[in-house]
């Protein structure tokens, strides 16, 4: 056969491969708002830059009339590509081929494409729409789920993993986007559970839809496994583009120094905080007032939203901003919370990116489901992930920080590099009221007018302690700063702790209260 | 949290802590959270859904401190449910072949001294 021919059946078995699971299915897919598989390569990488491999991979199956069966690419693209011109490794599920589900080649491919972005230290992206595990091929599609587990576990903390739900991903499946950095989902396109529907039915009785059990909201407003919501998979793969440009693309790489944008005017730091700690404000338009071109990318920006978390640039390079927001829940650290704050601290230490802490919250939540649901053991991940990291870890505190809370939020103690201080923080054991009620109790109680000696042990109290002197006198805080100062001394102290380097007793690892 | 309108006035709520009021949002979950309340133990609850399969008491029927009361079917396992008191069997709340989910009452126990 001449090399012409050659090359033309090529282009043929090529051209097979790439209709995926037909017409039919193809329209069924665009039906629910869904783009094919390789079109949502095609817009998330730089032009003509996606390569694939494993085209011609086929299945090995047997049982069950599998060997009559002819899979296109097993449903799954694995390839390389470049984003902002620079090298990724993505794997696709095809849900028109065998609704997307996994069997061992399958398995096999994404495998191959994570041992290569480990490899060649590369961002993963997966795309993930798949039915589940292939039941015809039974314990290999098991095997396949627990090979993707294992590899994406190895790759955590060296290459970042992203995972994008654009479809259903149940069952055993969604464990692996849950060991990933950050799963992007899009609304009513995205579902994920364990069980379904369907067994919830047979089993309990209960009917529940698909959304309500596993949608997109569920995951970004309840459960916290999502990070990044969208309306539309156009707006996901946006987000997904944003946020691999804050990040390094691995632990062994030098952050990139972008151009550095002053932030915008509209933001004015000294009218931000109100005076009074009980009235709230967003604590974002702090961030947005010190960071480059006032760019804040929030992530879990749904859930427990009394914690603001998210990468901004100072001076060019990306840091992980941790602050309590005041105006949901008053900023508490609760369950979620803390959960949210700890797992990004150990995101931000792993890809060596620089902590900063804005502090400003009346404490732990007080209440039984909030006992009853660990708030102990969630409470302490923050105290962990703050005392373990060794990034540069610069803290300001706005307003409040009172009794746990101010140690938890990056105190001194945990070993924050630098500590500021605005001239209204507070830094107490605890809010006043509640401190002079219990210091003074005799004293109130015994008094002819009990209100108006509370009142007035309120006052003494607050004028003594409720400042940022007290902590500054004793060196907690390393300086007291006009709101104005603050870009500048956060640009100085991050520059100045970029060599930074510590070190702690020897160990496999530590145990973390997970 | 949804997207606040910035021209739209924020209705705040408020929350103590410390005995400071303090005012601010609160999320959908904060608001839905379950008020506690103490468990009776009188009552038969179950621990996880299922499927009544048997029943081996009747009502006003007298059992003793580990006298088994029903078996019910859950996550392909027979679950034997035993009364944890000397009681009389005030009402029975399932029959077999009953499917409940995580937290139903299945009896009441009324104790005998």
């Amino acid at each position: 056969m001449p090399l012409k021919r050659k090359i033309q059946e090529l282009q043929k078995k090529r051209e097979q491969v790439i209709s995926g699971g037909g017409e039919k299915a193809i329209e069924k897919q665009m039906a629910m708002g869904k783009q094919t598989a390789r079109e949502r390569i095609v817009s998330l990488v730089d032009k003509n830059s996606f390569s694939e491999y494993d085209l011609f991979v086929e299945h090995e199956a047997r049982d069950f009339n599998m060997d009559k069966k002819v899979l296109h690419g097993d449903g799954v693209i694995i390839g390389t590509g470049t984003i902002h011109n620079k090298p990724v490794a993505i794997f696709a599920q095809d849900f028109t081929v065998a609704g997307g589900s996994l069997g061992l080649m399958h398995s096999r491919k994404i495998t191959k494409i994570m041992d290569y972005a480990l490899k060649m230290r590369m961002p993963l992206i997966g795309i993930n729409d798949s039915g589940g595990a292939r039941i015809q091929e039974g314990v290999n599609s098991l095997a396949g789920y627990g090979e993707i587990f294992y590899r994406n576990t190895l790759s955590s903390g060296v290459i970042p993993q992203l995972s994008v739900i654009l479809g259903p991903c149940a069952g055993g499946a969604v464990y692996s986007p849950a060991l990933t950095d950050f799963v992007f989902v899009v609304d009513k396109i995205s579902k994920m559970f364990i069980t379904g529907p369907e067994v919830i039915k047979t089993v309990l009785g209960e009917e529940i839809s698909m959304e309500d059990l596993g949608g997109a909201r569920v995951h970004s407003e309840i459960t916290g496994n999502a990070h990044f919501f969208a309306y539309s998979e156009k707006e996901s793969i946006a987000q997904i583009k944003k946020l691999l440009s804050f990040i390094p693309w691995s632990n062994s790489v030098e952050q990139e120094v972008r151009k550095v944008k002053e932030p915008k005017r509209q933001f004015k730091i000294d009218q931000i905080v109100p005076d009074n700690p009980k009235i709230p404000y967003d604590v974002r338009n702090v961030i947005k007032s010190i960071v480059d071109d006032s760019d804040f990318f929030e992530v879990q920006e749904r859930w427990a939203s009394n914690m603001v978390i998210g990468f901004g640039r100072i001076g060019g390079k990306t840091a992980g901003f941790v602050c309590n927001q005041p105006l949901v829940l008053a900023g508490v650290l609760d369950v979620d919370s803390s959960d949210k704050a700890a797992r990004f601290i150990r995101y931000c230490d792993a890809f060596n990116i620089p902590i900063v802490t804005f502090v400003d919250l009346p404490g732990y939540l007080p209440g039984v489901d909030q006992e009853h649901a660990g708030v102990i053991r969630h409470g302490a991940k923050i105290l962990y992930a703050y005392s373990e990291a060794t990034v540069p870890k610069i803290t300001l505190i706005l307003r409040k920080a009172y009794g746990g809370g101010y140690i938890a939020m990056s105190s001194k103690h945990l070993r924050a590099d630098f500590v500021f201080a605005w001239p209204g923080a507070e830094i107490a054991v605890m809010g006043p009221e509640g401190a002079a009620n219990i210091i003074f109790r005799r004293e109130i109680n015994e008094a002819a007018d009990p209100e108006k000696m509370r009142k007035q042990k309120i006052k003494e109290y607050k004028a003594k302690f409720s400042n940022p002197y007290v902590a500054a006198s004793k060196g907690y805080i390393d300086a007291v700063i006009e709101p104005k100062e603050t870009r500048n001394l956060l640009l100085h102290a991050l520059k100045v702790s970029e060599q930074k380097s510590i070190g702690g007793p020897k160990k496999k690892h530590g145990i973390p209260p997970f | 949290m949804e997207k606040q309108d910035p021209k739209q006035k924020l209705r705040y709520n408020s929350i103590y802590i410390d005995e400071t009021k303090y005012k601010t949002l609160l999320t959908t979950k904060y608001k839905n959270r379950k008020i506690w309340q103490k468990p009776n133990d009188n009552l038969v609850t179950a621990y996880i859904p299922g499927l009544i399969n048997k029943i081996l008491v009747k009502e006003g029927q007298k059992v003793k401190k580990g006298e088994q009361i029903l078996t019910f079917e859950a996550m392909k396992m027979n679950n034997r449910v035993y009364s944890n008191k000397n009681a009389k069997i005030k009402r029975l709340f399932v029959k077999i072949g009953d499917l409940f989910p995580r937290g139903t009452i299945l009896a009441e126990l009324e104790p005998i001294d």
